[in-house]
This record gives structure tokens, sequence and C-alpha cells, in this order.
């Protein structure tokens, strides 16, 4: 039981890291993730290695998260950020690209890199609050876009705004740290 | 707005969409028709593809790694 303890006191860190991410608060992330280690005390379990344990962990979290999300709906609007229409950046008034879209290379080179995952990472932590919410909230905790609308109380095409305006903005960051040869993270 | 003409800021946000669901047929038709006459979209359809799949690779290396 200490040692089950310990390997949780271990893992929350990461456990805080992706609550942080998805709910853009830090004090509701502390909430979720004492919820999930107070629930993972309750019912201790062996498991093979610490990976078995995180996945375990992270599918109580995930709970957690969306428990959180509905206690706290009100108050998840959106920032001065958010409204901001980054495509008026992106695009001219004719709606054309303002810079053409540049050739990414081969895929594979990029997603078999730990370090395109950090980039990745620091990119969605880049996202504005609610941007961030709604992209972790579709590709992490893989809700559906309709069960999405209805626990933030939005409207499809105010979501489909908001996804549009995350996802040019994760392009845009990519871009720009990753397929643009600057690279951060191997700097860091 | 002509009834299949469709600017690249359009394009970019079917092409999301298309991603998740099943878009009307005027608008696959429109987009197809984009795509075929714009040299900026391809690369989109591309970068789109790849971004998919790194978060696919990235929520399980969150639950794994």
């Amino acid at each position: 039981m200490a040692d089950f303890s310990a390997e949780l006191e271990r893992l929350r860190p990461q456990l805080l890291k992706y609550a942080r991410l998805q709910l853009r608060n830090a004090a509701w992330a502390e909430d979720a993730v004492s919820d999930t280690l107070l629930a993972a005390i309750e019912r201790p379990q062996t498991f093979a290695g610490q990976s078995q344990l995180k996945t375990w962990l992270i599918g109580i979290l995930k709970h957690k998260l969306i428990d959180q999300i509905r206690r706290n709906s009100r108050e998840l609007s959106t920032t001065r950020e958010d409204d901001e229409p980054i495509e008026d950046e992106l695009f001219d008034s004719t709606g054309h690209w303002r810079d053409q879209p540049q050739d990414w290379g081969d895929p594979e080179h990029a997603l078999r890199q730990v370090d395109f995952m950090r980039v990745l990472e620091a990119c969605v932590e880049l996202l504005p609050g609610q941007q961030g919410r709604l992209f972790m909230m579709r590709e992490w905790l893989e809700l559906e876009t309709d069960e999405i609308c209805k626990e933030l109380a939005i409207s499809p095409t105010n979501l489909w705004v908001m996804l549009h305006r995350a996802r040019l903005r994760l392009r845009e960051c990519l871009q720009l740290n990753w397929f643009s040869g600057a690279q951060l993270a191997k700097e860091s | 707005m002509s009834l299949l003409k469709r600017s690249c800021k359009e394009v970019s946000l079917l092409l999301m969409q298309a991603q998740e669901l099943q878009l009307p047929w005027r608008e696959r038709l429109a987009l197809r028709l984009h795509m075929m006459a714009c040299d900026a979209c391809p690369r989109i359809v591309d970068q789109l593809a790849l971004m998919r799949r790194a978060t696919e690779r990235w929520r399980s290396y969150s639950e794994n790694e």
C-alpha cells in the first residue's frame, strides 16, 4: 500500500499537466487530480508496470475532468483572445491565403520524434482558454461534437468557429516551431 | 457567394469538418471543385491529416508513456 501511494505520487505531476491543459484553471485541475488519486487509493490494484498504472489513472482522470467541466460549465466562457479572428490574419479579404501553406514533408519523419510530441503539447498549451478546452474535449477526451455543445451549452456553429480557430492556431504554431526548422524543443 | 464557389478560408473550415462529419453533397462538390483549381489547399489537406495523426499519437503517448 505504501508503495502504491508512492507510485501515485510519482505520476501526480503528469496527471496535473493534462488536467490543466483540459480545464485551463489551476484550482479545478488540482481538484480533478485529487479526486482521481482518492478514487485510486480506495481501490488499490497491482499493475505490471508504471505504464499500466498510468493508463488506469488517466482513464479515471478523464471522468473526473468531465465532472469538473459539468460543475463549472457556467464559468467556461471565451476570453478576449478566443474572440480574436485569427482567420483574418491568415486569409485576405477575398478569402485567399496570405502566405502559401508549405509542404510539411514526410509525416512519419515528424511523428516518430518525441520532440515533435513536446512541441505539439506546447502548442496546445498556447491556445486561448476556450479553444484549448474545446480542442482537448474533442481530441483528448474524445467527446462527440454534440456532447461538447450540450455540456457547454454552445451552438454547433460556435463550436466549429472555435475548433477551426484552434486548429488554425495549432497549424501556425507547428509551422513556426517545427516545420520552419526553428525546432524550439531541441534547444531546451 | 455563388452556388459552388468557396474561398480558401471557407475550404479550410470545410476540410476540418469533413474529417469528422458527412458534409452535404453540395459542400462536397464545392470542395472538390475548389481542390481541382487551387494550389494551396491540397497542402492543407496533408497538413490536417498530419495534425490528426499527431494528436492521436499524442493521446496514446499521454495514456501510456
